[in-house]
């Protein structure tokens, strides 16, 4: 089973748990319907239309409601600590939930118990409290964008925030901070990181870059980075390895959000519309490329 | 006995300087509480920085407020008379990280983004709307794009006031300068 966990901005909203479903304006969660912003919904569609189209099945989620009290991501962690165990998890993909050391320290102790550790997959906040815990090799992927690559190679930052401004200003140079954080073991076997290149890494090394086609437009429009996060969490429920669903995912969001011509105004939803066909042509041509 | 005392009678004997202990800190519950506490106490004309916490009060996404200790008293009460009450008041022998301050901008033509750490909020230039922001991975970006996006810089909510995360705190950042570049 791909599990797909996080918050979501409604606030009071209690735990909910079961099967995806993709509706016309979101998702539905336990029949619950889900409205797409940004964030934890928007990753879970993303997920959600590759399962289907790949003819996986669908995922599972687990959400509930947080506006940054803490009071969802508490009860996420909770609920994992206690459950996952017993969980049949296959892969697990943590997202926006508010950083906390210790719960995010029993989570992973919670997957040590398991009889078959599941691929885990993190981004948002559930990546900051990885790499602020120091458990980023516990992990199988991240999906950092520049700004979180920057924190991932700045060794004494807990939070993308307090990234040093020398760091902060090597921007311009990503291989070297790739080289940084995997350097002071704060990245995991593999890593996307998103930018006007992605750069595609596997086991410190840049395995592959993506640059077309270029789409200036889409570095303002909140949400794509879960999309890429979403995408590689449904492609490896679909049998394509890590690094495969990277080099698959960031291809597909590049080709969407073109389909989408978009300006910095466009919102997410709109992009993930043209997924399914997107994805589609990835496929196609990586195949006539091999 | 004695070569303690002699080592300590030393001028300018550096390994004891830090038993001056002069500056605390000030915890809160949230970051946001900070950016209020920060402005509060540098228009009394407080000499403060905004740092983070020592490890045992880090969860993973903490800010606080470091403070001359001589002013503790006249700090906490005014503090307590706003009700922005910290949950401790330290002090401390070692800086804390500050946050970063440093501001990306990208101009599309229409549209204007700025980004301050890993936020990024994009408006219409001609309008004045928030069009957009990106970035970010504590639970309230999601809300606080909802609560933001397709109000005039202006009359949207400030993340200050109604977020909670370090991610609210780097978004206000970026707002602030944004206003200072185009007015709202």
């Amino acid at each position: 089973m791909l599990l797909l966990t996080g918050s979501v901005p409604v606030d009071g909203l209690p735990l909910l748990t079961g099967e995806i479903g993709i509706s016309d304006t979101g998702i539905t969660i336990d029949g619950r319907p889900l409205a797409i912003n940004r964030g934890c919904e928007a990753m879970m569609k993303a997920a959600s239309l590759i399962c289907r189209e790949l003819g996986a099945d669908p995922p599972h989620g687990l959400v509930a409601g947080d506006i940054g009290k803490r009071d969802g991501s508490e009860k996420i962690y909770h609920h994992l600590i206690e459950h996952l165990p017993a969980m049949e998890v296959d892969i697990l993909t943590f997202h926006y939930m508010m950083p906390d050391l210790k719960l995010n320290k029993k989570v992973l102790a919670a997957i040590g118990t398991m009889a078959r550790r599941p691929v885990l997959i993190a981004d948002a906040g559930s990546m900051y409290v990885a790499k602020a815990g120091g458990d980023a090799a516990s992990y199988d992927v991240f999906t950092p964008d520049l700004g979180e690559a920057a924190f991932l190679a700045d060794d004494k930052a807990d939070h993308p925030t307090y990234t040093r401004g020398f760091i902060f200003h090597m921007e311009h140079d990503v291989p070297e901070l790739i080289r940084r954080a995997y350097a002071g073991g704060n990245a995991p076997p593999t890593m996307f990181v998103k930018g006007r290149i992605d750069y595609i890494c596997q086991d410190g090394k840049i395995v592959d870059t993506i640059d077309e086609p270029m789409v200036e437009t889409m570095e303002p429009i909140g949400g794509t980075g879960d999309l890429i996060t979403g995408m590689i969490s449904g492609l490896i429920q679909a049998g394509k390895t890590p690094l495969e669903a990277c080099r698959i995912a960031g291809r597909v969001n590049r080709r969407a959000g073109e389909l989408t011509r978009p300006t910095p105004a466009t919102q997410v939803e709109e992009i993930l519309h043209h997924v399914p066909r997107a994805l589609s042509e990835v496929l196609r041509q990586l195949a006539a490329a091999a | 006995m004695k070569w303690f005392k002699k080592k300590k009678d030393k001028k300018n004997n550096k390994p004891f300087a830090r038993d001056e202990i002069t500056r605390g800190l000030l915890v809160f519950a949230h970051p946001t509480t900070v950016i209020a506490v920060e402005e509060l106490l540098r228009d009394e004309g407080y000499e403060i920085r905004v740092v983070s916490p020592p490890p045992e009060y880090r969860t993973g996404c903490d800010l606080s407020v470091e403070f001359p200790l001589k002013s503790e008293a006249a700090i906490t009460e005014l503090l307590h008379s706003v009700n922005m009450v910290p949950l401790d008041v330290v002090p401390i022998t070692s800086r804390g990280m500050e946050p970063l301050q440093f501001i990306r901008t990208k101009d599309y033509g229409d549209y204007l983004m700025v980004r301050a750490a890993n936020m990024k909020i994009t408006v219409d230039k001609r309008t004045k709307e928030i069009v957009n922001i990106s970035g970010g991975g504590c639970p309230d970006v999601p809300y606080l794009a909802t609560a933001m996006i397709g109000k005039r810089l202006r009359d949207a909510p400030d993340p200050g006031e109604i977020a909670f995360s370090l991610c609210a705190y780097s978004l206000n950042t970026a707002k602030e300068e944004l206003v200072k570049m185009i007015g709202d």
